[in-house]
């Protein structure tokens, strides 16, 4: 592996224009493959969900799945697609040891949706937004995975031989593919990324996909090409296969942009092929050069029958799609009255769903982002889990918010309520019962407490009486720590500026 | 009359995985140009009002639900593989030039 010369960014965006397409695979959720009713449950034991249909066995048939198709449909609606009134599938032909029937079952030229959009927000450009064209997308099946063995890293090099295992072999996959995008110029590696993730929270939103890029169940190829600053022209370009995270995206783009320009800017020329990204290191290698087309000798699918989606079907999936993520963001975040910072923070911290189910069950907005972003959010990091995993409903968090409100307890003891309620000790009103934690309301008690202060702190008490409020705070303490925190520290202060002035 | 050259049967050879000796290329291009030959004299019957069709019955929309059903067992599926399998997964040759 040599490594190339790249031009800087900044250098290489002042001679050059970069224009971008993406390539996004997703595998969808459908209980059974694509083709037949082997399981598609993710880590099973090598070659236990296979059948002669996806191991390519001679004289076995194909039938497609009604779920798939229907997902299919679903994401090229949430995606502004039309969606074609007919079409059928391919035979893409090539012989890897992957593909059992040396034949990948696809769409070519007849893809289920085509010619949709998404705009997608650009973070960090003030609510700019870039218009990403959608080509097609269309179905197809998911290949066997390859380990090479007898070589030092597992890769092919130096193996001597491959194991396969053909268990993702024929799970359904949707290829989603850009037009070029062009004019983000040095926003193209931010652009890139923003649109994968916002397609991810799409299909997401779905329900269509795990959509779990390290167990690749969202795979993204990354194109891009130069041309020079200003022409307008649309330049040769590479496909960095199998960029499989978010921040990955987007370092490939920057990586292939220095590298290109460095190619260019030294008389060269860029070669049409596949590269390799390297996570590790961040940069892309050459792989093979891309076959044509024709080389894959499409043609149509004889195994199976053209697809008609009906009409009023389709206009029925449409009507019943959920609202999509950036529209919801959008008028949640006006719903809430949340700054653009505070809605990146609460969507960044994956608490949307969290603080909008705590809102629902009664919580002020800005306390349910307050208790999810901050507490929360420390003791889900101290423990290693996601937010979401917390033992904890947004139900008890708007509870506990309620006892707040009501004076029942301060927020010190509320930070108590929900140690128990994390440790499993019950509802916050059955740990407020168990733990005692609410504040003491009795005026009684709380007035001896006051004097008892009073009469342990003459001085402050006479700055007081002097005017200077200010001085109160440390007769509040005092107060507070008589009653070990369990008072509501703003009737104390009542208490005691009535006694003093 | 379709023709096909010793370089397109190379290329399909290659792409094919098929190694052929200089001979065979020179034995199998005329083979193959009969064999296309063949097929392209469907075209003198396929006239204009004739569409073209992938599929012999006019169906459309053939599907399943999607429903898990029992596929063969680990034993079944490497029973039939020509090299002895290892760590419950086929062997097969490694292939040079490309990376999966
Ligand atoms: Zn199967």
């Amino acid at each position: 592996m040599t490594t190339e010369r790249t031009l800087s960014f900044t250098e290489a965006l002042e001679r050059f224009d970069p224009t971008l397409g993406l390539e996004v695979h997703v595998e969808l959720n459908t209980a059974s493959k694509m083709f037949c009713g082997c399981s598609t449950v993710f880590g099973a034991e090598p070659n236990t969900q296979v059948c002669p249909v996806c191991l390519g066995l001679p004289g076995a048939m194909p039938v497609l799945n009604a779920k798939a198709v229907e997902s299919a449909v679903r994401i090229g609606l949430a995606l502004n697609c039309d969606i074609a009134s007919w079409c059928r599938f391919a035979r893409k032909n090539y012989f890897y040891p992957d593909m059992p029937k040396n034949f990948q079952t696809s769409q070519y030229d007849e893809p289920i949706c085509f010619d949709g959009w998404m705009d997608v927000t650009v973070p960090d450009a003030e609510g700019q937004s870039v218009r990403v064209e959608i080509e097609r997308a269309h179905m197809e099946e998911d290949t066997g995975k390859s380990l090479h063995v007898g070589g030092a890293t597992g890769r092919i090099h130096g193996a001597d031989h491959s194991l396969v295992d053909y268990n993702r072999a024929g799970i359904p996959l949707i290829e989603i593919v850009t037009r070029p995008v062009t004019g983000t110029r040095e926003s193209a590696p931010v652009v890139a990324r923003a649109y994968v993730a916002q397609l991810r929270d799409l299909l997401l939103g779905l329900g269509v996909s795990d959509v779990r890029m390290e167990q690749g169940s969202l795979r993204c190829d990354v194109n891009l090409s130069l041309s020079p600053a200003g022409s307008g022209l649309l330049g040769t370009r590479t496909e960095t296969k199998n960029v499989n995270s978010l921040r990955s995206v987007e370092r490939a783009v920057r990586y292939e942009i220095g590298r290109q320009a460095a190619v260019l800017d030294g008389g060269g020329s860029v070669v049409q092929e596949t590269r390799h990204w390297h996570e590790d290191t961040g940069i892309t290698t050459s792989g093979r050069e891309k076959s044509d087309a024709e080389d894959y000798r499409y043609f149509p699918e004889p195994d199976l029958v053209p697809i008609a989606p009906d009409a009023d079907w389709v206009e029925s999936l449409r009507a019943r799609l959920p609202e999509p993520p950036r529209e919801r963001r959008a008028r949640l975040q006006e719903d809430w009255g949340f700054s653009d910072l505070e809605m990146r923070d609460t969507v960044g911290a994956g608490a949307l769903e969290l603080v909008e189910g705590t809102i629902a069950a009664g919580a002020a907005p800005s306390a349910a982002r307050k208790w999810w972003l901050s507490e929360l959010a420390r003791r889900a990091n101290e423990q290693g889990l996601e937010l979401g995993d917390l033992p904890v409903t947004p139900a008890d968090v708007a509870r506990v918010q309620a006892l707040v409100d009501e004076g029942r307890v301060n927020d010190k003891l509320a930070r108590q309520v929900l140690d128990g309620v994390l440790a499993g000790e019950g509802t916050p009103d059955e740990v407020v019962e168990r733990r005692g934690l609410a504040v003491v309301s009795d005026e009684g008690a709380l007035s001896e407490a006051v004097d008892r202060a009073i009469a342990a702190n003459p001085d402050v008490a006479d700055k007081i009486r002097e005017g200077k409020v200010a001085a109160a705070g440390a007769l509040i303490g005092a107060v507070m720590k008589q009653m070990r925190g369990q008072a509501d520290a703003g009737r104390v202060r009542e208490l005691v500026l009535e006694k003093l002035t | 009359m379709p023709d096909i050259s010793r370089d397109e049967v190379a290329h399909l050879a290659d792409l094919a995985r098929i190694d052929l000796s200089e001979a065979e290329i020179d034995h199998l291009a005329p083979q193959l140009a009969v064999i296309l030959d063949s097929v392209a004299s469907i075209r003198e019957v396929a006239a204009d009002h004739v569409p073209p069709t992938s599929h012999a019955l006019p169906l459309t929309n053939v599907f399943r639900e999607d429903v898990v059903r029992p596929g063969l067992t680990v034993e079944e599926a490497l029973s039939g593989a020509p090299v002895e399998p290892e760590q419950q997964r086929f062997s097969v040759p490694r292939i040079l030039g490309e990376e999966a």
